[in-house]
């Protein structure tokens, strides 16, 4: 195939245009995914290190589990057990069944896979935190909320922001996966205009460098973040 | 719960846990050796083995592993195709299954992840022990051999752990592309019985216990301290 030709199937016929609206849905579900999984993290942080025994052991359990089960596996079970326990919910309380909205569904399925690895990543860094800090916003008389709010969050972010990088490099990546249930992302789209023009190998490059192209973008800002945030870390120790 | 398929059904869900495991071995097995190399190459002084190593490493690391997939079974498999060559050749028969392109793929990813993984371990030997084994007369392979990689490896074994785990979960990408491995028995019996939970669960359940025996194997695997040497 010469460049023309290649040009010409992406420019002209406009699939750039569609692979590129894909990617902006790709990077939708992430985002959305991403922000669901850090509340899930914090919470199932929090309690891991400070709740009662039992929540602990549920805890313990939902990130044990989620991380020793293949993503794909899970992805197909929360959708189909979703819309399934969200239909009988429905049909419980006498309302007709709903079509599930792809992008929710997608945000939600990601989000709680997700939750199971920052929460780790997150009581890790809150773990690392000098406990010096937290006893002195104690004997400033701080609430427990304002402690969280003024100490906690702020203090862990230095040591949280490595790993939660690495987890959003993970979700773009796994939100690829969401693809099998029909949500039309950048996968779905390559899939489409692959199909449709029998240009596999093509189409699937592209795809890949669109991710590629995310990837390095987003750990580039990534890196600005952590200098920003750690410039209040003593160097040297 | 209703588990009365799974008579007609064990032989097919065993062999998927067959190729599960195959997929697993064949892709670890060829992928350390390749993350080796890869390790080497971007410690290499060579400036461009380095730079290439690392731009390749990062393409793979920064891509989803279905999409690399999906690039070598639809779009290097649909070339391949075209070639009545190697249509009509002996390899044909093997071409066609999706198998061999997950674990390419596979091992591949396994290369990419393990070889970051292997370099951090190689450089965070101390330099008195390459240069004590150096003083001793030993040649670059037997050092490699000898103290660096066995030393790298018992620090990053933990690592290795959690990268074995990662790659079990990664053979499940292998029923996208009509693989029957375990996810994709359970697949079939989905869309033969209508069952939608009890299939998938029970394969999770398998999927954990394979990923205890993988961390618990690693437990095992020599428990040498740091402190001992």
């Amino acid at each position: 195939m010469t460049i023309s030709e290649m040009s010409n199937l992406l420019f002209a016929e406009g699939w750039i245009q569609t692979l590129a609206q894909g990617a902006v849905k790709t990077l939708g579900i992430s985002l959305g995914a991403f922000a669901l999984g850090l509340c899930i993290g914090l919470l199932v942080a929090l309690i891991k290190l400070r709740g009662p025994r039992w929540m602990v052991a549920c805890a313990n359990c939902y990130t044990t589990l989620y991380r020793a089960v293949p993503e794909l596996l899970l992805i197909l079970l929360l959708y189909y057990a979703g819309t399934d326990l969200l239909n009988l919910a429905m049909a419980a309380m006498g309302r007709p069944s709903v079509e599930i909205n792809g992008f929710l569904a997608a945000v939600v399925v990601l989000g709680i896979v997700q939750g199971a690895y920052s929460g780790e990543v997150i009581r890790g860094a809150v773990e690392a935190i000098p406990a010096g800090l937290v006893e002195a916003g104690r004997a400033y008389g701080m609430s427990r909320a304002k402690l969280l709010s003024r100490i906690i969050l702020p203090c862990m972010l230095p040591f949280a922001i490595a790993g939660l990088s690495n987890l959003w490099l993970v979700l773009v990546k796994e939100s690829a996966l969401i693809s099998v249930v029909g949500y039309s992302e950048l996968l779905t789209a390559g899939r489409q205009a692959a199909a449709s023009t029998k240009h596999y190998l093509l189409f699937y490059l592209v795809v890949a460098a669109f991710y590629y192209v995310i990837t390095l973008v987003s750990s580039m800002v990534f890196r600005k973040f952590e200098a920003g945030f750690e410039r209040w870390m003593p160097r040297n120790v | 719960m209703d588990l009365t398929w799974l008579n007609d059904f064990s032989s097919e869900l065993l062999r998927g846990a067959g190729l599960t495991v195959q997929l697993l071995l064949i892709s670890a097995g060829f992928g350390f050796v390749l993350a080796i190399a890869m390790a080497l190459g971007r410690l290499s002084n060579s400036v461009v083995l380095a730079n290439a190593c690392r731009f390749v490493s990062s393409v793979i690391r920064g891509t989803p592993l279905l999409v690399q997939i999906y690039i070598l079974y639809y779009g290097v498999g649909s070339v391949l195709a075209s070639y009545p060559l190697i249509r009509g050749g002996v390899l044909w028969p093997y071409l066609r299954e999706g198998f061999w392109y997950v674990a390419l793929a596979l091992t591949l990813s396994v290369g990419a992840y393990v070889g970051e993984v292997l370099r951090s371990g190689l450089r965070a030997v101390p330099r008195g022990e390459l240069e004590a084994a150096r003083a001793y007369g030993m040649r670059r392979g037997q050092i490699l051999r000898r103290v660096w990689l066995p030393r790298a490896l018992q620090m990053v074994r933990p690592t290795l752990a959690g990268e074995s785990v990662m790659l079990l979960k990664s053979t499940a990408l292998a029923s996208t592309v009509a693989v029957t491995d375990l996810l994709g028995a359970a697949n079939i019996v989905r869309s033969q019985t209508l069952r939608v939970y009890e299939p998938l669960l029970l394969v999770a359940i398998t999927y954990i216990v394979l990923a205890l025996i993988i961390e618990k194997s690693f437990k095992l695997m020599g428990t040498t301290s740091q402190r001992r040497v």
